[in-house]
C-alpha cells in the first residue's frame, strides 16, 4: 500500500505540472558571467542610449556594494551570479551580433508562436482572448505584442520596455527607476544593471483603456535568469486592468528570476494589476524551480488615485516579493489582495507595503495563504503611517490555511504608525482542512483532491473574486492542480 | 442488499466490533439500539469507509459488490449514505456548490453528463421544501453557524438530493426537539422509495414511532445479542438494556 500510495503522488507530481516543456529554437545567448563588460554588451545589443547605459553602470557598481539580504523566513539555495547568463534571445534565428534596434517588425520563428499557443496565449489577434492585448516575453526578449495600433488610436502606448526606450525615450527616462531606485534593494539594484524586457504602459490623460493589457512571461533557456521590467504610467483621470502571468520548463536547477514592476498613478486615475504565479515549482523532492525574487511598487503621485495588486501565487520554488503602494496622493486609496499557495518544499515569503503620506488615505490587504506538503508560507506585510497623513485608514486581514502537518504558516505584521488620527486594523487566523471535513465530502461522493479543490477555492473566493473573469477561472483550475497530492 | 459476515474492526488498535452478522433486504428498515460505547457509530463508520477504522475480519457485501474493497466516495455513488451524527462544518464551500460538485461526481460515475445550473437549482428548491430548510441556509457555507437541528435538516436535505437507496441515520434524533424530529422524520418517509433501505441508529424508541423498523436488533459489546421484530424497541423503552444483558448472561 505504502508504495502504492508513493507512485500515485509522484505520478500526480510529474503530472501536474503542464507547462513544463522547453522550446526548441536557436537562441543567442551571452557567456556566463556578471561584470561592467556585461552589463555594457547588453546594453549594446539593445542599442540603447548613452543615459541608460549610465543608469546601468552605476546599478552594477552599487550591487557591487551589496549583500544578498537573509531576513525572509526561507532557505536560500546560495545563488552563484557567475555561474548565470544573463542574456538570452531566442528571437534572433540567423542573425549576427550587432543592434537590432532599428529593423522594426520582426519575423517570428514559428516555433515560439507555437509556444506561445501552446501555453494558452494565441499571439495572432484574430485569435486572442476577448478583449485582451498581450505582450511576449521570453527568456530576455519581447517576442510580440499584439493590438498595438488598436491602442495608439487612443493614444495608449503598449510595446516592450526596449521599443519604448528606443520610441518614446522621454516618458522611461522620466519614469524608470522613479518609483524603485537602484538603490532600493540587493535585487533590485540586479535588475537595473542587466534588465532586459518587460512591457512598458503609457495611459494618457482622460483615457479608459478598452482592453485588458496583458503580459506574458516565459522563460525557455538552461543556466538563464530573467531580469525583467515593467513600467506602467496612468495619467490624470485614466484607467488601466493589466494582467500577468509566467511559467517555466522543469528543470533540476533553480532559476533565478529577478524583476522590478514599477507603476505611476497620477490624480483620479486607477490601476489594477493581477498576477497569475505559475512557475516551476521544483518537484516534490524539492529540486530545481525558480527562485521568484521580485520587486513590484506603485505611487499614488495623485489626489484620489487608486491601486490595487491582486496575485495569485502558486508557482515558483521560492517567492519573495511584496506588491507595495505609496500613497502620497491626498485621498488616494490601495488594495492588496493574495492568495499564495506552497506545496511540497515550495517556500513564499510575501506580503505587501502600505506607506501612507498623503492625508485621508486608505489601504485595505486580504491575504491568504495555503500551505500543503512540507511547504512553509509566510505573510509579511508593513503598515506605515507617516506624521502627514492625517485620516488615514488601514484594514488588514491575513489568513492561513493547513493542509496536513508537514507544513508551516507564519505571519509577520509589521506596523509603523506616527500619526495619532490613523485608524489601522489587524486581522489573523490559521485554520486546517481537517479528516473530518474530506470524509464528510467523500461520503457525500466528493473525491478528496476535489474536496482539496472546493474548500481551498472557497477560503480564496474573496481573491479570485478580484481577478478579471478569464483570469479567474484559470486561477481556480491552478489551484485545485497544485495541491494535488497533498492530502491523502 | 446488505449483507454484513462476522465483521470486526479496530480504531486505534482497540477491537470494537467483534463479529457482526446482520442481513438489510431492500425495502427494509432496521434499527438498532443499544447503550453508548456499544459499537453503533462504528459499525455506521466502517459500512461507509472511514479511514480510522480497521476492518480486520469479515465481509461486507451491497447488491453482491465487496463494499469494503470500494473507496467511500464510491461506496456513496453506489447508493450509500450517512446522515452524520455531529455534520461538520466547511467555512468557504456554499451548500450549492458542495450538492452540485456531489450530485455530478455521481452522474460521473454513472456516465451521465453534468446537470444543468437551471435544473440543479430547481431540484434544490424542490427537496429543500421537503424538510422546511431555509433558503437562507442553502446560500451559506456547508453546515455553518447551522443549529443542531438545522444540521440534521440539512442532512436529510441531502440525503433527498442524492437519492440513496440505503440510509442510514447514525443518532438523528439526537439534540432534536420534537418538532424538529417530527420534520426530519416525515421528510425522511416522504422520501423514501419503496426498494430502499435503511439503518436507523438510536438510543430512543420516539424516532422509531415515525419510522416503523421491520427490525430492532440490540447491540451490545460490539455483536448483535438480539433481534427481534418493532416491539423489542417498544421493550426496550420501557426496560431499557439490562434485562437483556441478563437474559444473554452477561
Amino acid at each position: 500500500m505504502g508504495n502504492d500510495k508513493n507512485s500515485f503522488v509522484r505520478e500526480v507530481a510529474e503530472k501536474k505540472y503542464e507547462y513544463g516543456f522547453t522550446t526548441n529554437v536557436e537562441t543567442d545567448i551571452i557567456e556566463k558571467g556578471l561584470s561592467e563588460d556585461v552589463v555594457r554588451l547588453i546594453s549594446r545589443k539593445k542599442g540603447e542610449p548613452d543615459w541608460l547605459l549610465q543608469f546601468r553602470l552605476n546599478a552594477f557598481r552599487y550591487w557591487l556594494t551589496l549583500e544578498q539580504p537573509t531576513w525572509g523566513h526561507l532557505k536560500m539555495p546560495p545563488i552563484d551570479y557567475q555561474a548565470i547568463s544573463y542574456y538570452a534571445d531566442p528571437t534572433r534565428k540567423g542573425q549576427g551580433a550587432g543592434s537590432k534596434g532599428q529593423e522594426g517588425e520582426k519575423e517570428i520563428d514559428p516555433e515560439l508562436m507555437k509556444t506561445f499557443d501552446k501555453l494558452g496565449i494565441p499571439l495572432e489577434e484574430r485569435m486572442a482572448l476577448a478583449g485582451t492585448a498581450v505582450d511576449a516575453v521570453m527568456d530576455s526578449v519581447s517576442v510580440k505584442t499584439t493590438f498595438r495600433e488598436k491602442l495608439q488610436e487612443k493614444g495608449i502606448i503598449f510595446c516592450s520596455i526596449s521599443e519604448a526606450v528606443r520610441e518614446h525615450p522621454d516618458l522611461v527616462r522620466e519614469y524608470l527607476g522613479s518609483v524603485v531606485p537602484y538603490k532600493d534593494n540587493f535585487f533590485a539594484a540586479l535588475n537595473s544593471a542587466v534588465f532586459s524586457d518587460g512591457s512598458f504602459v503609457y495611459i494618457p490623460k482622460g483615457v479608459r483603456c478598452p482592453m485588458e493589457l496583458s503580459t506574458y512571461f516565459r522563460i525557455n533557456a538552461r543556466g538563464t535568469g530573467q531580469f525583467e521590467r515593467t513600467l506602467i504610467v496612468c495619467d490624470d483621470d485614466a484607467y488601466v486592468s493589466y494582467l500577468e502571468g509566467c511559467t517555466a520548463p522543469m528543470r533540476d536547477e533553480n532559476q533565478l528570476h529577478a524583476a522590478i514592476v514599477e507603476i505611476v498613478v497620477k490624480e483620479r486615475a486607477e490601476v489594477k494589476y493581477s498576477t497569475v504565479q505559475n512557475w516551476y515549482p521544483g518537484d516534490s523532492e524539492g529540486k530545481g524551480g525558480v527562485l521568484n525574487l521580485v520587486t513590484k511598487r506603485g505611487h499614488l503621485r495623485g489626489a484620489n488615485s487608486r491601486l490595487s495588486w491582486t496575485q495569485v501565487e502558486t508557482g515558483s520554488a521560492i517567492t519573495w516579493k511584496y506588491p507595495s503602494c505609496v500613497l502620497s496622493g491626498e485621498g488616494s486609496q490601495a488594495e492588496f489582495y493574495s492568495v499564495a499557495v506552497t506545496n511540497n518544499y515550495q517556500q513564499a515569503d510575501t506580503g505587501t507595503k502600505m506607506i501612507h503620506i498623503g492625508r485621508n488615505t486608505k489601504s485595505t490587504i486580504i491575504s491568504k495563504g495555503i500551505s500543503a506538503g512540507k511547504s512553509q508560507n509566510a505573510y509579511r506585510g508593513l503598515v506605515k503611517v507617516a506624521s502627514t497623513a492625517d485620516g488615514a485608514r488601514n484594514y488588514s486581514s491575513c489568513d492561513s490555511l493547513l493542509l496536513g502537518s508537514h507544513c508551516g504558516a507564519h505571519t509577520f505584521p509589521y506596523m509603523d504608525v506616527h500619526n495619532d488620527t490613523a485608524v489601522v486594523e489587524h486581522e489573523a487566523t490559521t485554520s486546517k482542512i481537517s479528516e473530518d471535513q474530506l470524509f464528510y465530502c467523500n461520503q457525500r461522493g466528493i473525491s478528496t483532491e476535489e474536496a482539496v479543490s472546493l474548500i481551498v477555492n472557497g477560503y480564496a473566493k474573496e481573491v479570485i473574486n478580484k481577478l478579471p473573469m478569464e483570469f479567474a477561472v484559470e486561477a481556480q483550475k491552478l489551484l485545485g492542480v497544485s495541491l494535488e497530492g497533498s492530502v491523502g | 442488499m446488505l449483507q454484513i459476515n462476522n465483521l470486526h474492526a479496530s480504531i486505534n488498535g482497540k477491537e470494537i466490533l467483534k463479529g457482526i452478522n446482520l442481513t438489510v433486504k431492500d425495502g427494509e428498515v432496521h434499527a438498532v439500539m443499544g447503550l453508548n460505547g456499544a459499537g453503533k457509530s462504528t459499525l455506521s463508520n466502517v459500512i461507509v469507509g472511514h479511514p480510522a477504522y480497521e476492518v480486520t475480519e469479515g465481509s461486507i457485501t451491497w447488491n453482491g459488490k465487496d463494499l469494503l474493497s470500494l473507496k467511500p466516495e464510491e461506496r456513496a455513488h453506489e447508493g450509500i449514505f450517512l446522515s452524520f451524527q455531529q455534520p461538520v462544518e466547511i467555512p468557504g464551500v456554499s451548500m450549492v456548490n458542495f450538492m452540485r460538485a456531489a450530485l455530478n461526481a455521481k452522474r460521473k460515475y454513472q456516465g451521465l453528463e453534468p446537470m444543468p445550473a437551471g435544473d440543479f437549482l430547481k431540484l434544490m428548491r424542490e427537496k429543500r421544501s421537503i424538510v422546511e430548510l431555509d433558503s437562507k441556509l442553502t446560500s451559506r457555507s456547508v453546515n455553518e453557524g447551522f443549529s443542531g437541528g438545522e444540521k440534521k435538516r440539512n442532512e436529510i436535505f441531502q440525503m433527498a438530493m442524492l437519492e440513496p437507496t440505503m440510509t442510514i441515520l447514525d443518532e438523528t434524533d439526537s439534540g432534536l426537539d420534537v418538532d424538529a424530529l417530527r420534520i426530519v422524520a416525515e421528510g425522511f418517509n416522504k422520501l423514501r422509495r419503496p426498494e430502499s433501505s435503511a439503518i436507523v441508529i438510536t438510543h430512543y424508541q420516539r424516532l422509531l414511532d415515525y419510522l416503523k423498523p421491520d427490525v430492532v436488533h440490540v447491540l451490545i459489546d460490539g455483536r448483535i445479542v438480539k433481534t427481534g421484530g418493532p416491539e423489542l424497541a417498544t421493550e426496550i423503552e420501557s426496560r431499557g438494556f439490562d434485562w437483556i444483558k441478563e437474559e444473554i448472561g452477561l
